[in-house]
């Protein structure tokens, strides 16, 4: 444990704590965020609790909140105290910014210590760092937590799987932090280079950026000799570090000394007990450079109730089973498929009827976009088409900066439906491991 | 000039024959047919009896098609025969994008289809003694049903 004064703490003393930090944010977005004064007022509510409870009455946040403050709206900060801002990974149109003071970088990178700690890291591990780096908030979020942890940190980003396996070996990497999906692949790169990964020293693995199964862990974990633990975070609270899987493998310890956690019914958005599903809602009490307040991930999960053998006092979140809207992941980027709705609304000849095919070479996600032909296109003329086909793909992969395949389709032959369209066929879960 | 019915078709099984199907019903006769394909789609060009009718019953049943014209040239029997007419089309630098050729029952010669680039062409090769031949001999020109 990297921090048993906190991750163990009592609950009382816990809630003590929660109470005073979370006064202390609520009064500082009122002071300082003109958002979260017209929201705290419209809904007649004063930035002071007695207790953890009171703040059920406060309103959410959403996504769109942000959005629209693009880019620095909701800073609570100054931005001469804002060190560093990062960006939310995809979104719709507009990315979300989000800044950091030297307090908040200085505490994402214990929360990124607890997380690599979780998995067995001190400072004598090699932590191989295959997150991307830039305003993606993955590499350079693992990157701090690993030196704050004392490991040797290897600040590779992704991409060049040849030579991730190639440094896995040569520097003696002991744990990787990347997406799921990507351990697979270079599990499978290392067999084709014909290099043993179960006989090197890695001996875990930090995976996040993506939901995936407990069938995709065991497979991990069998290709790679590792511990494979699952960590979760999200820009806009903060980025990696908000919750993490400790040895036990069971459910995400949230660092409820910096986040509270509250799981609301997705219809009528009350509160509901521990155990039960819902959407998953987070109030930052500690961050200074963007705080937000019951903000809504969209993510599904329960708290798992009882005490964790592991000695962490920190409530368990379940792994994400699902999204509440219809964001999808790929490859650890957030997708909405109505940006491929509007990248199609601007070309010619296809017509804005679409399907995503969701799929699984391997271990990598696949995404195919079935596109119809326009009725009146001239249909002699191939290399037009296939230009065409050209056009449609690039034009996707630069708006969701996902590799695509496009497939184009005959007019009227994707199937079309009453109220909400089938935009999304994943197959992903059926063709793991195929 | 003729007309020739391009379908596009994704490459699926049993895809070809249900649209041959729906302009069997139509009661369409095809003189000749080829597919170009891609590796994701394909093209088939179609020369039938009624390219009109069988356009709007394969827009009607959600297929693709358009009409491309192309020049028809009817190609006597023997060796040479086909090198004759391209030779022609290269003097007038007419660049010639597809041909594909059929047989007439019972005739003596064979009538190629060509996709050209040069509206100029029929009037080229009909100067050089080439049979260019029109709608009449293939279809039905005025089919409006």
């Amino acid at each position: 444990m990297y921090q048993p004064q906190f991750e163990a703490m009592d609950r009382e003393g816990l809630q003590q704590l929660q109470v005073e930090r979370l006064n202390t944010t609520l009064r500082r977005v009122y002071d300082n965020v003109a958002f979260y004064r017209a929201s705290f007022d419209g809904a007649g509510v004063t930035p002071e609790l007695r207790s953890i409870e009171d703040l059920a009455a406060f309103p959410f946040t959403l996504k769109d909140d942000l959005r629209s403050a693009y880019p620095y709206g909701m800073f609570a900060a100054p931005l001469s105290e804002i060190v560093r801002v990062h960006s939310s990974s995809g979104t719709t149109g507009q990315i979300t910014v989000v800044g950091y003071t030297r307090n908040d970088i200085d505490m994402w990178a214990d929360m990124m210590a607890r997380t690599l700690a979780c998995a067995g890291g001190t400072a004598d591990d090699i932590v191989q760092v295959t997150y991307g780096y830039g305003l993606f908030t993955g590499g350079l979020g693992v990157h701090y937590g690993s030196e704050r942890l004392g490991a040797l940190t290897v600040p590779i980003s992704g991409g060049n799987t040849k030579r991730q396996v190639q440094v896995l070996k040569d520097f003696g990497t002991t744990i990787l932090a990347c997406t799921p999906s990507y351990a697979l692949l270079i599990a499978e790169t290392a067999e084709e280079m014909g290099i043993d990964v179960k006989g090197l020293a890695l001996k875990a693995g930090v995976f996040g950026a993506e939901p995936w199964s407990e069938n995709m862990r065991r497979q991990i974990e069998a290709k790679l000799a590792v511990k494979a633990i699952d960590i979760y975070g999200l820009s806009e609270v903060l980025g990696p570090g908000v919750a993490s899987e400790c040895s036990e493998q069971n459910g995400l310890h949230v660092n409820e000394d910096h986040f509270l956690i509250e799981i609301v019914d997705s219809e009528t958005l009350q509160p509901v007990p521990d155990g039960e599903y819902g959407e998953v809602v987070f109030t930052t009490i500690s961050k200074e450079g963007i705080p937000v307040i019951r903000y809504r991930t969209r993510d599904i999960s329960r708290i798992i109730p009882g005490e964790c053998p592991c000695g962490r006092t920190f409530r368990r979140m379940e792994r994400i089973t699902g999204r509440s809207d219809d964001m999808i992941i790929i490859r650890g980027v957030n997708v909405f498929p109505s940006q491929i709705e509007q990248v199609l609304a601007g070309i010619e000849g296809v017509a804005p009827h679409y399907q995503v095919i969701l799929g699984k070479r391997g271990s990598m996600d696949t995404v195919e976009v079935r596109v119809e032909v326009a009725q009146d296109t001239d249909f002699d003329e191939i290399r037009e088409l296939e230009a065409l086909q050209g056009r449609v793909r690039g034009e996707i992969q630069s708006a969701l900066a996902v590799s695509i395949d496009v497939k184009l389709v005959e007019p009227k032959s994707i199937e079309r439906s009453e109220g909400k369209a089938k935009r999304v066929v994943d197959m992903r879960a059926e063709q793991e491991g195929m | 000039m003729i007309e020739q019915l391009s379908v596009f078709l994704e490459n699926k099984p049993g895809h070809l024959a249900e649209m041959t199907r729906t302009l069997a019903d139509a009661g369409v006769n095809l003189r000749a047919l080829m597919v170009a394909d891609t590796a994701d789609f394909g093209v088939v060009r179609i020369i039938c009896d009624r390219p009109h009718r069988a356009k709007k019953v394969l827009d009607d049943a959600g297929f693709g098609a358009s009409l491309t014209r192309v020049i028809a040239v009817e190609i006597p029997d023997r060796p040479g025969g086909l090198a004759d007419v391209l030779e022609v089309l290269k003097e007038a630098q007419v660049n010639v994008e597809y041909a594909y050729a059929f047989v007439e029952p019972g005739a003596a010669a064979a009538v190629d289809i060509f996709k050209v680039d040069d509206a100029r062409a029929p009037a080229v090769l009909e100067a050089a003694g080439m049979s260019v031949i029109g709608p009449e001999k293939l279809y039905e020109p005025d089919d409006s049903d």
